[in-house]
């Protein structure tokens, strides 16, 4: 971070990648203007940043590239609202800025001998994804233990990074278990069902093991008893949560929950220190 | 604890010694109401007051500042910072509360530039309150109508001088030069008459112990949903109080140059938390009215180890639908723990 918080570092789009059939999620290669502000840009998965659009503001997304590739940042942004309208509306060559990385991470040192457990759902795929570009580096991959991916959309055009979960279905050093609420494809060669059943047939075993797990809140109420019934413990069980923010630095007042700032302490809670909070989220 | 005395009458002239090196933010009337602004002539500030509309947070914190300007083309992204007043500045006749509220503030804009430079930037001479008003709680959240926390030197009333209590090495700095005589035994017994009186004025307040645990325990009580019937979620509590620090940031922006720019907003807002997706964790005034309970008397005590609020009663004062914070603790230490 510079000394100023609120300054954002300026970025190129390098490319803009449609991801979804319905057009409204775009995944947005952005490269440094300046050496040293990448150079100064270290990050872990699990971070996010503030996207800034000069004239319109600030949007908090997770960074979905993995600290192992270098020479760009990835986000993935859902088309929502003003800002994210505008990004998507710009074109690659465009100039915008970022400001962080802010927030925590996933527990990288507690999970290392661990076996990893990824659950996704729908567009809340995008530190996961960082994740697990992250695990499957050869400098990494011997830190963890069998990785196992769970992850479903409503419909095979709106799952995000298809032919990346392609190639990762094709390795033989992580688990993959593709799967979407219905289709009408006779050819899909993956599952068909919703997350948590999908969870509960794929994954007999707690032992040893981290689960993380990011989605639509009926995804994750659904798929924690899932997890528990085998036996993870809350201290296990890894979420990162969705709140609106503006300044990413826990001042401005609005993302907390009980006394912990979603942007600072945050936006990666176990299951366990969610227990311990309010019910505000 | 070293004293000094000023009569009353030499006050215009020793804001004018000061206004020859600092920008003096003093309370002077405006449409039959106090406000603190920069003065030009020591004159100019009036003494005849009980505490001003609006906190002076606004000096350390303004309602809207920009972050940083902007110009981009094609190719460039320049941004330009807007550079930091250099001139020293002075907040003269501030009152005890407030001038703890910035304690908390040192807290919560922790990190942050803009607060920091003007901070560090900033002398605090208070005076204290010889009487207490209605809605002053101070003494029950840890201060009191004298309470030296946070300023550089504090005033206390005697007859027709002040007793001047030196609080800090940069307190001391301003009355060197100054002339002014030490405090004599007399003075010094009437001051501590004068902070008798006016502790033994104040009204019960709020009870603090236990208040904590009990507010955490009922969270899901179904009482908030009564207390906070009539709260038209104005959010006129929030802008008065010296303590609440929450903002906002947007950009203004024509063609290709702009700004970036925080302003003050409000938890009792519902935009504050509305996400894009249409979730709001805190929908309705319950759940905000909550909030802002909650963050000054459980959520800052287990950041900070501070209560979150200096008891000045602004918030009591100018609520619309006469909202008493003090009732609503009240009501909330009086429960029986749900089952």
């Amino acid at each position: 971070m510079p000394d100023n918080p609120y300054l954002p570092y300026p970025v190129r789009i390098q490319q803009i990648i449609t991801e979804t059939e319905d057009r409204n999620l775009k995944t947005f290669k952005l490269g440094f203007l300046n050496k040293d502000d990448e150079e100064q840009f270290k990050y872990i998965p699990g971070q996010f940043c503030e996207l800034s659009m000069a004239g319109k503001g600030e949007i908090p997304i997770g960074i979905a590239s993995s600290p192992t590739e270098k020479g760009f940042l990835l986000f993935t942004v859902n088309k929502t609202g003003v800002a994210t309208k505008y990004l998507h509306n710009m074109d690659e060559g465009g100039i915008i800025g970022v400001r962080g990385p802010l927030g925590n991470w996933f527990p990288w040192k507690e999970m290392e001998g661990k076996n990893v457990l990824v659950i996704g759902g729908g567009f809340a795929f995008t530190t996961l994804r960082s994740s697990i570009v992250y695990m499957l580096h050869p400098e990494n991959r011997n830190r963890f233990r069998d990785i196992t991916l769970v992850y479903g959309a409503r419909s095979p055009g709106l799952l995000l990074y298809r032919k990346e979960l392609a190639e990762w279905e094709k390795r033989n050093d992580i688990h993959v278990h593709i799967t979407v609420d219905a289709t009408d494809d006779p050819d899909w060669p993956y599952n068909v069902g919703f997350v948590p059943a999908v969870t509960e047939q794929k994954i007999k075993t707690s032992e040893n093991s981290y689960a993380l797990v990011c989605g639509p809140p009926i995804m994750i109420k659904f798929t924690q008893p899932v997890l528990e019934k085998v036996g993870f413990e809350p201290e296990r069980i890894i979420m990162s949560l969705e709140m609106r923010m503006k300044c990413g630095i826990g001042i401005c007042g609005r993302c907390n929950i009980g006394d912990k700032y979603v942007c600072k302490d945050g936006p990666v809670f176990s299951l366990a220190q969610l227990n311990e909070l309010p019910k505000e989220y | 604890m070293k004293t000094k005395t000023i009569k009353k009458k030499d006050i215009a002239s020793f804001l004018d010694t000061l206004l020859t090196r600092y920008e003096v933010f003093a309370p002077v009337e405006r449409d039959e109401r106090v406000v603190f602004e920069a003065i030009g002539a020591g004159s100019e500030a009036t003494l005849d007051y009980q505490n001003t509309t609006m906190p002076p947070k606004g000096i350390l914190f303004p309602q809207t500042e920009q972050l940083f300007s902007y110009r981009s083309t094609k190719d460039t992204a320049d941004i330009a910072v807007p550079s930091f007043k250099e001139k020293p500045q002075l907040i003269f006749g501030i009152r005890p509360c407030d001038a703890r509220s910035f304690l908390l503030f040192d807290h919560a804009f922790d990190g942050d530039p803009y607060y920091i430079n003007r901070r560090g930037n900033t002398l605090l001479v208070s005076i204290g309150c010889t009487h207490p008003q209605a809605p002053c709680f101070c003494t029950s959240v840890g201060g009191g109508p004298f309470s030296e926390e946070g300023s550089d030197l504090l005033l206390i009333e005697t007859g027709d001088q002040y007793l001047i209590q030196i609080v800090t090495d940069r307190g001391a700095q301003l009355l060197e030069e100054s002339g002014f005589k030490d405090a004599g035994k007399d003075a010094l017994t009437l001051a501590q008459k004068m902070i008798k009186t006016a502790e033994a004025s104040m009204g019960a307040g709020i009870e603090i112990d236990g208040l904590k645990e009990k507010l955490d325990s009922s969270f899901e009580n179904p009482i908030w949903q009564e207390l906070t019937e009539k709260c038209l979620g104005c959010g006129v509590c929030t802008y008065l109080c010296p303590t609440c620090h929450c903002f906002d940031m947007v950009d203004e922006a024509e063609g290709s140059t702009g700004e970036r720019i925080r302003i003050w907003d409000s938890c009792q807002f519902p935009l504050f938390t509305l996400q894009a997706s249409g979730v709001n964790p805190r929908p309705t005034v319950k759940e905000r009215f909550r909030q802002r309970i909650m963050h000054k008397f459980s959520y800052m005590i287990e950041s900070y180890n501070q209560i979150g609020c200096v008891g000045c009663g602004r918030c009591i004062t100018e609520c619309p639908v006469n909202l008493d914070i003090r009732q609503v603790v009240h009501t909330i230490s009086k429960l029986e723990a749900l089952s």
